[in-house]
């Protein structure tokens, strides 16, 4: 059983009102950070646990927090990320459902470390839900205190701001997030100038994950040499992992980074097996967005060490034969689904995410849908398959954001590794149509 | 002072300058396209990925070239920065995608576009662009939307280069259009049918890379190529009044801003000059307008015959006569 650290108490009955998450330890970190640390040591503190952003690009938190540019007369601002809109990825609406006042309390202990007086929580619009759950576990810290003019006697104030987005995919890139937040229509900034010196408002701003933010408390309560002797390497601490797809037990799994994957799909503990007693054909590790790896890869690595659930084992052999563990939407394929229809289905989330502002995503998201849609539907050419791997070339690294790339990617990979059934698909189109058809290595041998 | 590297060729430029703009100091083949920076308009820029370049070394201090190709228009040079641009193929070959992407969905209706002739997307096709096209599907096309008397909108030639957006926020006192939807869906519009209406609106016109926005007073009236650009001006309460007037014959066929060689307008004009003062005689004609590149003007050097005196010699004396009252100098000396 590995170590919870930020899902121990998620079960607790009545854990999102204060009083119960007070009484299992809740708000110490406040207590420790605002009575007796300054916030340069809460600074160094995070950065020496090693933790890295949850939110998928993976760069350390702590140093993230040192970047921060501190000009005189200028408000700095904390935003939390919790636009989670990655298809596959479900772990942060599920810490903030449960645990509120968790978040609250990362909140402030961070923004007293950067210096913020007033932070932000930017929340998907369509978790209204947790967006009133988190509204009343704030009116709830500020009636205790945790929350407004000079906290817990210590000469310290906060504000904290919950404000939902409008829908949009991209406002989970950091730049549309704060364009969206200032009220304007959420397109990507060009960078630089970075958030951390032109952020929101024009001030130096810090933008992290929900459960970034969710594990600074515990660091700073138990301490970062603790914190770093969980995982592998410069993967140290947990991390929730979205499991779903074809598996026996779909679900948030808080784990200790290094746990091989084998054992996270197949144990009991996790996972649980592939469901229906099937096969499994491919894993997506990380989200929506990045490459996806068939069985045999993302056991084993290229070179046949076992795989882990870490960033570096996770991304070794890079993309020709690696993934990303990115934001741990960690998604299941059995040998039943169909891998021409799966990436047209991504093509098409991204086709219609895309913000429109650059020409590479704008164009060349909707004809990778295009293409993809005629080969799923049986009107696809040999050609096709060269062309959107082309296609995918011209998007990747030439947009402004990191949207293009993670359009791009799962096209590029799907075709790396499961070219075959491509090409099926476009030489037996009558069979790819068919009801519950499915490719099968044997099937195209006989073919 | 900071010196870059540009194409092998060395450049002092002045710091916080752009790569795009040092590569203009130079001047010549070498200067990266621009399909969505406009000089003017603060904030434009980085959209429409035309003019990325290879940075080779960032700076004398660190000289670690950059991971991805960037935006040269939006990118400040650095002291002993390297770039590549004509001279790496990684460019070119992005560029060339570029305009493919640009061109999928693009109606080509060149042939019937007031645009034609001097438009930016038209010699960024021809310059970087492949002679057919890999794009097999339907192509995007949009419902017309009115946006008043003074100006066509076709969103199906658009980019989305936010170049009228930017100059209607930074010039004009009230934007009422801007761009709705999103990815390929999005579009330029006033959301509740509206006229875009005051006294600068026409520049949207100017700085429209394409013919998404057109003058209606122009419209299918003539081709550029058989007008003729005559710097003219007059005595304007709201502006400037330094236009280019496009003359066919001796009827001004419309009225423009002046534009330098980067197709970019030098002082914005206010919607009367643009579009009330079609009769020569209100204008002072200070003599023809000398048009550098972005325009098929260039190519025809027009100007010969309407200031060189040895091209046209002896003209007949009737000729002379019905010239008398034009503002043209034809076959005097000048």
């Amino acid at each position: 059983m590995g170590r919870k650290l930020l899902t121990e108490h998620i079960n607790v009955e009545g854990i999102q009102t204060f009083d119960v998450y007070r009484k299992h330890g809740g708000y110490a970190s406040v207590e420790k950070a605002l009575k007796t640390m300054t916030p340069e040591e809460v600074v160094e503190e995070v950065k020496a646990s090693g933790l890295r952003g949850r939110g998928g690009a993976g760069f350390p938190t702590g140093m993230k927090w040192s970047f921060l540019a501190k000009p005189e007369g200028k408000p700095r601002y904390l935003v939390c990320n919790a636009d989670e809109s990655e298809p596959g990825t479900f772990k942060d609406r599920y810490l903030m459902e449960k645990l509120p006042h968790l978040l609250i309390e990362g909140m402030i202990t961070s923004s007293f470390a950067l210096g913020a007086r007033t932070s932000y929580i930017y929340i998907r619009g369509e978790l209204l839900y947790v967006l009133r759950i988190l509204e009343k576990a704030i009116a709830e810290a500020y009636a205790n205190g945790f929350l407004g003019e000079n906290i817990l006697g210590s000469g310290y104030s906060l504000d904290l701001h919950v404000h939902p987005g409008g829908g949009a995919y991209i406002c989970g890139e950091e730049t549309a997030l704060l364009e969206s937040l200032e009220g304007k229509r959420g397109n990507p900034r060009n960078k630089p100038p970075f958030p951390a010196v032109w952020g929101l408002y024009g001030c130096p701003t810090v933008v992290n994950n929900v459960e970034s933010i969710a594990t600074v408390p515990w660091i700073v309560t138990n301490g970062a040499a603790e914190y770093a002797k969980i995982g592998v390497g410069r993967s140290t601490g947990t991390k929730l992992i979205s499991a779903g797809g074809n598996i026996n037990k779909p679900g948030v799994y808080e784990i200790e980074l290094g746990v091989p994957v084998e054992e996270f799909i197949y144990s009991d503990e996790y996972c649980g097996g592939i469901w229906k007693g099937r096969d499994m054909k491919a894993v997506i590790a990380g989200g929506s967005s990045v490459p996806i790896l068939p069985k045999e890869l993302i056991l084993k690595t290229a070179a046949g060490e076992d795989r882990l659930m870490t960033y570096e084992s996770l991304s070794d052999g890079g993309f020709a034969t690696g993934t990303m563990l990115g934001s741990g939407g960690f998604f299941v394929m059995d040998d039943q689904t169909c891998i021409v229809r799966h990436t047209w289905t991504l093509a098409r989330f991204y086709h219609h995410e895309s913000c429109g502002q650059c020409s590479p995503c704008r164009e060349g998201t909707g004809w990778m849908e295009k293409v993809l849609h005629r080969i799923e539907y049986g009107h696809g050419q040999m050609h096709d398959i060269d062309l959107l791997v082309s296609v995918a070339k011209q998007i990747e690294g030439n947009t402004i954001c990191p949207l293009g790339d993670a359009a791009a990617w799962p096209v590029a990979a799907a075709i790396r590794h499961f070219r075959d059934e491509f090409e099926w698909h476009v030489k037996h189109p009558e069979r790819a149509t068919a009801p519950g058809a499915v490719y099968n290595k044997a099937d195209s041998v006989l073919a | 002072m900071v010196k870059i590297t540009f194409d092998g060729i060395e450049v002092e430029v002045e710091e916080g300058t752009t790569i795009l703009n040092a590569a203009r100091k130079i001047g010549g083949e070498v200067v990266p396209p621009a399909m969505c920076y406009y000089t003017p308009l603060k904030g434009s820029g980085g959209k429409c990925r035309a003019c990325l370049v290879k940075v080779a070394a960032g700076s004398a201090k660190d000289p670690r070239p950059m991971p991805k190709l960037v935006a040269s228009c939006i990118t400040p040079v650095q002291d002993g920065m390297v770039v590549e641009n004509t001279t790496n193929p990684d460019v070119l070959a992005t560029r060339k995608g570029v305009v493919e992407m640009l061109l999928i969905n693009h109606p080509l209706d060149c042939p019937i576009c007031d645009q034609a002739g001097e438009c930016d997307l038209q010699n960024f096709s021809y310059e970087h662009g492949t002679s057919g096209t890999r794009y097999e599907e339907e192509r995007r096309t949009f419902e017309k939307i009115d946006i008043g008397p003074l100006i066509q909108l076709h969103m199906t030639r658009c980019i989305l280069c936010y170049r009228c957006v930017y100059t209607a926020d930074q010039i004009t006192e009230k934007r009422v259009h801007g761009v709705l939807g999103r990815g390929d869906a999005a579009e330029i519009g006033t959301y509740i049918e509206n006229v875009i209406d005051n006294d600068f609106s026409g520049n949207v016109i100017d700085v429209c890379p394409v013919g998404a926005l057109t003058d209606k007073t122009f419209r299918f009236k003539n081709r550029v190529w058989f007008t003729k650009p005559m710097d003219a001006h007059r005595d304007c309460p709201k502006c400037s009044g330094k236009v280019v007037l496009w003359m066919r014959g001796n009827d001004v066929m419309r009225v423009t801003a002046r534009k330098d060689k980067y197709n970019e307008v030098q002082e914005f004009i206010c919607n009367e000059c643009r579009f009330d003062h079609k009769d020569p005689n209100d204008w002072t004609i200070e003599g023809a307008r000398k048009i550098d590149r972005g325009s098929v003007i260039s190519a025809n050097h027009y100007e010969l015959p309407v200031l060189n005196v040895p091209v046209v010699p002896n003209l007949p004396g009737s000729t002379e006569d019905d010239l008398k009252d034009t503002p043209f100098n034809l076959g005097r000396s000048v």
